[in-house]
């Protein structure tokens, strides 16, 4: 099949059918980062501009990996060293990037829906890095292959997710991939940190303990605590967070014996998990992590029209 | 000029009159109303066959943003879309630059619509001096000055014991009160209403309550000082439901809520809808369903547009920094229609809330085709139909989620003081 979106903004855009391509053709780019010389001409040529508005190591590294093993030449802008500090609108600053003829602007803003702005401005192609508390396609993508390599499937699996639902872009990225694909999501936090209406989004079932949530889990997400975007008045502190909503060794024994660990980073040790399980045997966090460059790689790849990797 | 307006379907609540009937203006002022009526010398005739011939609509929530904002609109342009909505007068909100809390802001907008406006502006004054919350403003010079009723719209009081003072003071003077019914630490950072909508689009939530809990205040202080309260813009269930009881109570507190509250839900939001964004914010399908009830009941008094019209550049922007509002005085008389087209109000019960309602809550001497009044008349087409777009709307600014619409139902013509300032799209 073909991939015909110019965009990746959301994988509440992307059907069933999309996501499966996207995510085999990660799984085809890993071929290439297991090379002595982890390079392909497939995007020769082809201008990647980083665009940045949030801090981000890992993600804006791993899409320049990407764009860089794909033969793309990538060019990193960050807000502190750019015009949006002088003023410049997100419109005006796209412009003139587009004026230099770039083939996608990889994006993340702090604003919900703000690549869909974007789009309509620009006739390059958009990827979302994370907007606000929207969505992190890549994120998502990247979590589902991790899944996959361990259960070799998407649908029918029991996955917890754990913290803050409310202002995690992860959270609606996983949920909007993983029961797409056929799987079940059990959601525990604090009520303050659980948005209305979230039952709706598909097959997701909103639990009133962590316990319940985990329990027979086959894949247990732990969710960043973003204090810096949650305001005060959410919880307690995190050490009452972490007592409550912190996965351990002990409780961790309800899930599946051999479900999958996972945290999108960066983590808060002792806070939504501890050091023990990071750093366990069950933790996936670093499988992430590299399956983070196949995917975007693959990312780059379907919106720049597919084509051949040698 | 003297006019004879003939054979219109004439609906006049004020005189319980709803019949085909001819109108007779002379010398700005309503002559007579009858059957067969001969045109005064020198009158132009307005055939108004197929037409309702109404008192003429007043919208006691507008925004003019002259002085300081005029980049938006100003008192021309202002009211040259209200009347092309149909309206003859118009009650300007305080929020300027710098804003009407002296004599001087208010006379200036009274004088620049008497000679460069279509239609008739009544000031609204600030409750707070530069609607900063903290001291009163002199509400007695702001009513002699001309202004009608008192309000920091935009910006809730939210000094409990400021608003109760506010309240006596101006029942004391004999000026209305008028609440923007927000509970702000409720609203934080909120760019939408909290649902479904703003978890699945990831954009911060203002929760109902933040209304309801404000609407609960203001009528609790009003009733404690006996003092009337109007709730501006009611856009949730809650709030309907809590003026209902304290209405049932003989607290005196009335509202008014507008078009887009009883016609769109927040999922007008999504695609990130810039135009969709106002505050408060577009609700769900059960607060619309609440609102349209509390319109048939008479919990809700009136409608009015809170046309709040903002540039370009201050709409086509990421969601969260969009600017809150959107124009309404020139889709506020189709989109009402619709409820007398649903059978939810008589025509009757439609005008009274867009014209006498008002006009007798605010003391305006208007909202009515009685002899001797002054000729404030709106010719309402019901058939026409016309597209919204950026070159048929009048207002200065284009902000409307109803672009690319076609509605039915459009001013065919408005008389203001016996002139006519507008003859239809």
């Amino acid at each position: 099949m073909e991939f015909k979106h110019k965009d990746i903004i959301a994988l509440r855009d992307l059907s069933k059918e999309e996501i499966e391509l996207l995510i085999s053709t990660a799984e085809n780019m890993r071929e290439v980062n297991s090379r002595d010389i982890k390079k392909v001409p497939t995007l020769r040529g082809k201008t990647i501009i980083n665009l940045f508005y949030e801090s981000s190591t890992r993600t804006r590294t791993s899409f320049e990996i990407a764009g860089k093993r794909l033969s793309a030449d990538t060019v990193n802008i960050a807000p502190s060293n750019s015009s949006a500090t002088k003023g410049e609108t997100l419109a005006d600053t796209a412009l003139n990037l587009l004026a230099m003829k770039p083939d996608i602007i990889v994006m993340r803003h702090a604003v919900s829906g703000s690549h869909y702005f974007l789009s309509k401005k620009v006739g390059c192609s958009i990827i979302n890095a994370g907007d606000g508390a929207h969505e992190h396609p890549s994120q998502g993508l990247l979590d589902m292959l991790t899944i996959k390599d361990k259960f070799g499937r998407l649908d029918g699996l029991k996955v917890a997710m754990v913290g803050d639902i409310t202002h995690s872009r992860v959270a609606r990225s996983d949920i909007q991939g993983l029961t797409k694909m056929g799987s079940s999501i059990y959601l525990a936090g604090p009520p303050t940190m659980m948005p209305p209406g979230v039952e709706q989004l598909g097959n997701v079932t909103v639990c009133s303990t962590m316990k319940e949530a985990i329990q027979d889990a086959d894949v247990v997400i732990m969710l960043r605590i973003q204090q810096e975007r949650q305001g005060k008045t959410l919880m307690p502190n995190t050490r009452e967070y972490s007592r409550y909503f912190g996965l351990n060794p002990e409780n961790l024994k309800l899930a599946k014996p051999d479900a999958v660990v996972m945290h999108p980073g960066p983590i808060n040790r002792g806070v939504e998990m501890s050091s023990y399980v990071v750093d366990g045997s069950q933790s996936h966090v670093l499988k992430q992590v590299e399956n983070g460059v196949a995917v975007r790689m693959a990312m780059l790849y379907h919106v720049c029209g597919g084509g051949n990797v040698e | 000029m003297n006019l004879l307006i003939k054979g219109g379907r004439v609906i006049d609540p004020s005189q319980g009159i709803d019949d085909t009937l001819d109108v007779v203006v002379e010398n700005g002022l309503v002559k007579e109303i009858g059957k067969g009526l001969a045109a005064p010398a020198g009158a132009e005739t307005i055939d108004a066959t197929g037409k309702y011939v109404v008192p003429g609509l007043i919208d006691m929530h507008v925004h003019l943003r002259d002085p300081g904002l005029e980049y938006k609109e100003d008192i021309i342009s202002g009211t040259r879309a209200a009347v092309a909505g149909g309206f003859t007068s118009v009650c300007c909100m305080p929020n300027t630059k710098p804003a009407i809390d002296n004599k001087a802001i208010a006379s200036y907008i009274i004088n620049k619509a008497k000679t460069d406006g279509f239609c008739n502006v009544f000031p609204v004054g600030t409750i707070t001096q530069g609607m900063h919350g903290d001291r009163l403003s002199e509400m007695g010079e702001l009513k002699e000055s001309g202004c009608v009723a008192v309000s920091d719209d935009g910006k809730p009081v939210k000094n409990s014991e400021l608003m109760r003072r506010a309240l006596q003071y101006a029942a004391g003077i004999g000026i209305m009160v008028i609440s923007h019914a927000e509970e702000l630490e409720l609203v934080g950072e909120g760019v939408m209403n909290e649902g479904f909508t703003s978890t699945e689009l990831g954009l911060k939530g203002i929760p109902r309550v933040a209304e309801d809990i404000a609407t609960a205040r203001e009528i609790m202080l009003a009733e404690y000082v006996g003092a009337p309260i109007h709730i501006a813009h009611v856009s949730t269930k809650g709030s309907v439901r809590i003026i209902r009881e304290a209405k049932a109570r003989g607290v005196k507190v009335t509202c008014e809520t507008a078009p887009h509250y009883f016609t769109l839900t927040d999922d007008a939001v999504r695609g990130y809808n810039t135009n969709a964004k106002m505050n408060p914010p577009l609700r769900e399908s059960d607060d619309v369903a609440a609102i349209k009830a509390g319109l048939k009941d008479g919990t809700i008094d009136c409608i009015a547009t809170d046309h709040a019209p903002h540039h370009l550049d201050e709409k086509d922007v990421e969601f969260n920094e969009a600017m809150n509002g959107i124009v309404g005085l020139e889709t506020s008389l189709p989109l009402s229609l619709k409820l007398v087209n649903e059978g939810l109000l008589t025509l009757s019960q439609l005008i009274e809330k867009m014209s006498c309602k008002p006009s007798e809550l605010l003391g305006l001497g208007r909202g009515t085709l009685k002899a001797g009044s002054v000729a404030d008349i709106s010719v309402i087409d019901p058939q026409k139909q016309w597209a919204v777009t950026e070159a048929t709307l009048a207002s200065k600014s284009k902000n409307s989620p109803w672009l690319g619409e076609t509605m039915t139902g459009a001013a065919a013509c408005t008389v203001v003081g016996g002139k006519v300032v507008f003859s239809g799209r």
